[in-house]
């Protein structure tokens, strides 16, 4: 980061030249070239949504979410994203931490499965946990006979989001435990303390914030997440019907305000939580 | 003392053992049991099934669909991707933060929401519908409104990927490739591209991954005509709410199969790039 801090003008061994003047000329071309691609691409649908969801101002917006269903839809993707965010902040942490500290035959390969849910397409893993928990299959009967249901109820929605967000905080947290010292810990054992102490006061304090990125970012992709659960929920409005696919059914009905204002509340949320993170991994590097 | 050692050190074991299950069993009930119940689906199903399944006209213009929106993708996010992340770290500007911040947005969004905006710009009534229209070109519930989203949703992960490694190698280099009289094109091809090639390569295989499996957005786009906007995914979703069950679970495994072919490639580009960055 210091190297490249420096910036390009301060590099003056060439002012006044011709070459200056197409050095400068291409940086400008450059950055233009990048603030056409990102605008183009980024700004504009974002200023389309938000446009469309508030129309003529607020009253478009409050009278698009009183749609019958609204609320209830973006209810249950809250409750069921904090559920998972919670889920994952745990297992992802064990996860990490069995990866890095322990050494028992397999190791290699569970690491490189963690990320399987990265390369599967979502609506694969949707498919799976059908055909897993469905009438046919050993878990399903199972399931049955101990009266649980799974498929097309809001379980399934915890399942498949657990599933596709199972590598996010196990990949923030795992670089941040390398490079931990096990000195320190080693010196709070030889102190006396105890290994539940040594986690909470040496270990803890040092992956903290990767694992509130972690979990920020397993929160803020549940919000939006559609091809794992379009299939496995069952899609009942008021019970399993969560905010993404409740604005692909309204899209798909034509109802581009209502939907772009569902859209517009979820991407609000979002759009902080992934400033937060992307805030927590740079002070991260920097602290580095 | 020693039987206080002793203890302590067998509840060590024990907690350790203990967190190595947990941590096995979590991944086989998510990952590995899902897999292994559609292998074992599309296998009693039989060899006919699959052959038959993939020798349809619809299941070959699905895939033939992915592989062309993948591939043009991968080209547009990959040379943008290196200008954007060249220009983040190299220049100092007004407004940098806010391309920075711009780069993230695709995170935040909903592929659906992503899928939504393109209607709401391209489709009837839209910002750009008159323009296209005048022009003869369909756009939205076709191919380019697939492409586009596809690419929007795949914009962050080269960036992500080639920018902290831009920042680590600095301006040594290059700057001593420039005073040698190297052109900027040479310099860039010679010196730079060179250092960036693993992270690049990483970041072309995320976003390869996430381009075959894209489902939210271009379910939207598409308007899902069968045989014609039909990615592999679509497919998928379509053969599954028409009860063709036994077609869905073979491109299905055809697709989690790539996929894993896939995460290998990454797996390996990955330790290059970490042993790559130890010895600088």
């Amino acid at each position: 980061m210091s190297i490249a801090a420096q910036p390009i003008g301060s590099r003056n061994r060439l002012v006044g030249s011709p070459h200056r003047t197409v050095a400068v000329l291409r940086h400008i071309a450059l950055r233009g070239a990048a603030f056409v691609y990102l605008g183009a691409l980024v700004v504009l649908p974002v200023a389309a949504i938000i446009t469309k969801g508030f129309g003529d101002g607020f009253s478009t917006f409050s009278h698009a979410m009183a749609v019958p269903g609204a609320w209830a839809a973006i209810r249950l993707t809250l409750v069921t994203a904090t559920i998972v965010a919670a889920i994952n902040a745990v297992m992802g942490t064990t996860l990490a931490w069995v990866i890095v500290r322990y050494r028992f035959p397999g190791r290699r390969v569970l690491s490189t499965i963690v990320d399987l849910p990265l390369a599967i397409p979502t609506l694969v893993w949707g498919v799976m946990i059908l055909v897993l928990y469905g009438p046919n299959s050993v878990l399903g009967k199972a399931a049955d006979a101990l009266g649980v249901r799974v498929l097309f109820t809001p379980l399934a929605i915890v399942l498949a989001l657990c599933t596709v967000t199972l590598p996010f905080v196990v990949r923030n947290v795992q670089p941040v435990l390398l490079e931990l010292d096990e000195a320190e810990e080693e010196a709070a054992a030889t102190l006396g303390a105890t290994r539940r102490a040594t986690f909470r006061r040496v270990v803890f304090p040092a992956i903290r914030s990767a694992v509130i990125a972690g979990t920020l970012l397993t929160f803020s992709r549940c919000l939006g997440e559609i091809g794992s659960v379009i299939l496995v929920s069952g899609n009942r409005t008021g019970h399993t019907l969560t905010a993404p696919v409740f604005i692909f059914s309204l899209t798909s009905q034509f109802r581009f305000a209502e939907a772009a204002a569902v859209a517009t509340f979820l991407f609000a949320i979002s759009f902080v939580l992934v400033l937060a993170t992307s805030r927590l991994t740079k002070r991260r590097e920097v602290s580095e | 003392m020693s039987v206080a050692v002793g203890t302590q050190v067998a509840k060590a074991r024990r907690g350790r053992r203990g967190l190595i299950a947990l941590a096995l069993v979590w991944v086989a009930l998510l990952l590995l049991l899902p897999l292994a119940a559609i292998f074992w689906t599309v296998v009693r199903a039989g060899f006919s099934s699959v052959t038959h399944t993939l020798t349809q006209p619809d299941v070959l213009h699905a895939f033939q669909l992915t592989a062309i929106i993948t591939v043009i993708t991968v080209l547009v996010t990959g040379v943008f991707g290196v200008i954007v992340a060249w220009v983040l770290v190299r220049q100092r500007f007004h407004g940098r933060s806010l391309l920075n911040a711009m780069v993230d947005i695709p995170f935040a969004l909903s592929p659906v929401t992503v899928g939504l905006a393109a209607v709401v710009l391209f489709g009837p009534g839209g910002w750009f519908q008159p323009f296209f229209a005048a022009r003869g070109i369909q756009v939205i519930y076709a191919l380019p409104a697939m492409i586009l989203v596809t690419i929007f949703i795949c914009i962050p992960f080269t960036i992500r990927e080639v920018v902290p490694v831009l920042e680590e190698i600095g301006l040594d280099e290059e700057d001593a490739s420039r005073t040698l009289g190297a052109s900027v094109w040479h310099t860039f091809f010679k010196v730079t591209l060179p250092n960036i090639r693993w992270a690049l390569a990483y970041g072309i295989a995320l976003t390869t991954a996430r381009a075959i499996g894209e489902i939210g957005a271009v379910l939207i786009v598409s308007g899902l005509i069968q045989g014609k906007t039909e990615t592999a995914t679509l497919f998928i979703y379509r053969a599954y709410e028409e009860r063709q069950t036994a077609e869905a679970y073979v491109v299905a495994l055809v697709l989690a199969a790539v996929s894993v072919g896939l995460l290998i490639v990454i797996e390996v580009l990955r330790h290059r790039q970490e042993k790559e960055r130890t010895r600088t």
